[in-house]
């Protein structure tokens, strides 16, 4: 579905990274490989370090954290949100919603509009657009879009396929109305036939947790994982994001008549190195186009891995500059969606740690 | 053909020296001498041997299966 909007725009990106840093080389022994083994799926994926958050930290902890950040720096003023939007995968509870449990935490107005939304590797681009949708109302300026996931607790210590790359983390991206005739593409798609390539199977309604669901098993490769942990599939996953990425980045840069050249960065969901390279000979551009440095810095933490990327790319320049991005997200539902939006003149746009 | 296959059988050896890769098998996937992740490298290794870029949609099991497989995959790219 392609879907394209007028006078919006990204005025500051905030991105809230734990301070605990995990080597893989800390967990190699964990896996059913050899050492040399573990090393060459280091250097092929871009693994190295990853930032997860000890135990018992929320999303909404590092949401309230970045956004006491924003109040107590006089950023951005509580009583100008309208709209609390939190994408996430790993809210504090089944109920009640955790952009609800944060706009009372900071006792914010009750004007206001809070919701949650259930999606990952998309969900960065997933907000955007449900904020750009809100800021077509009147009475809505200033959307507050909080990306949070907490995935290291739900993977398990002595699964390779998963646990070498899953970071936390958590941004915070206002979004408001532009007088400038900006205009932003988009084009997103869902395969709900794929639902099961990447599930955490037990701890809903339909499988309960349960000391059932906590024993681990081990699978054909050698992990080790229970029905409560993350499961991903990960050579089903790779096909998918070869064979439907590519054509939609293609499908956006016809509609938006741009070039692959005039676009400045690919900034795209950071899986793995291995990944992305083959994504931009795919595609057709340099690979220092589409940064790939994430996944090794602070690890892959799921709908925050966009903005982590901008932040730690060109955060600072962001402040004095215009860039023409294009935003790609792809994994879990499946769902897949793509932006091209400039970012321009930002009032800040950085990363901080909890 | 032949110094291609010689290649190929080099850098699997390096990938998983417990095993003879020069030996006719039905399905090194299969019989468990590559996993998903040995065909990662394998991908970069050929793609660094070879001055190519291996297409990830060509990045399936059963292109990785035999020799002659991956022979035919890589005619692909090198006899461009």
């Amino acid at each position: 579905m392609d879907l394209k909007f007028k006078n919006k725009k990204i005025t500051g990106i905030l991105t809230v990274l734990p301070k605990r840093e995990i080597l893989f080389e800390d967990e190699m022994g964990n896996y059913n490989f050899s050492i040399q083994k573990s090393l060459k799926l280091k250097s092929a994926m871009g693994y190295n370090k990853k930032r997860i958050v000890e135990e018992g930290t929320t999303s909404s902890d590092l949401c309230v954290f970045g956004l006491n950040y924003l109040f107590e720096n006089k950023i951005i003023k509580k009583e100008d949100i309208d709209a609390l939007i939190l994408v996430t995968q790993t809210p504090d509870y089944i109920m009640p919603p955790t952009s609800n449990i944060i706009q009372g935490h900071f006792n914010l107005k009750q004007d206001m509009i809070c919701m949650d939304i259930n999606q990952g590797c998309s969900g960065y681009i997933l907000g955007l657009i449900q904020s750009f949708m809100l800021l077509g109302q009147d009475n809505i300026n200033k959307v507050v879009l909080l990306n949070a996931d907490v995935l290291s607790p739900k993977v398990s210590k002595k699964d390779r396929n998963s646990n070498p790359l899953i970071g936390d983390g958590a941004s915070i991206t206002i979004v408001e109305k532009d007088l400038e005739n900006s205009k932003i593409f988009c084009s997103v798609k869902m395969d709900g036939k794929g639902a099961n390539v990447l599930e955490i199977p037990a701890g809903g309604a339909r499988l309960p947790s349960s000391n059932e669901t906590a024993i681990l098993k081990e699978d054909r490769s050698g992990n080790f994982r229970s029905q409560n942990h993350l499961v991903m599939k990960g050579d089903i996953v790779f096909n998918f994001v070869q064979k439907e990425v590519p054509p939609m980045i293609e499908a956006i840069l016809k509609k938006a008549k741009l070039t692959k050249d005039e676009i400045d960065f690919y900034m795209f969901h950071q899986p793995n190195k291995f990944m992305l390279n083959k994504l931009a000979d795919k595609i057709g551009i340099s690979r220092e186009k589409m940064p790939s440095n994430i996944v090794g810095k602070y690890g892959n933490s799921s709908g925050v891995s966009i903005p982590v990327t901008i932040s730690d790319n060109i955060g600072n320049k962001t402040l004095n500059n215009k860039y023409k991005l294009c935003l790609s997200g792809f994994g879990v539902g499946l769902t897949w969606a793509s932006m091209i939006i400039d970012l321009e003149n930002l009032n800040f746009c950085k990363i901080i740690e909890y | 053909m032949a110094s291609l296959k010689i290649k190929i059988v080099k850098i699997l050896n390096e990938i998983r020296p417990e095993f003879d890769f020069s030996e006719p098998i039905d399905n090194f996937i299969e019989v468990g001498m590559l996993d998903s992740f040995d065909v990662v490298t394998l991908v970069t290794s050929l793609d660094e041997e070879f001055k190519i870029s291996i297409d990830g949609v060509d990045i399936l099991p059963e292109n990785f299966a035999t020799l002659e497989c991956i022979v035919d995959l890589l005619k692909k790219y090198v006899d461009k």
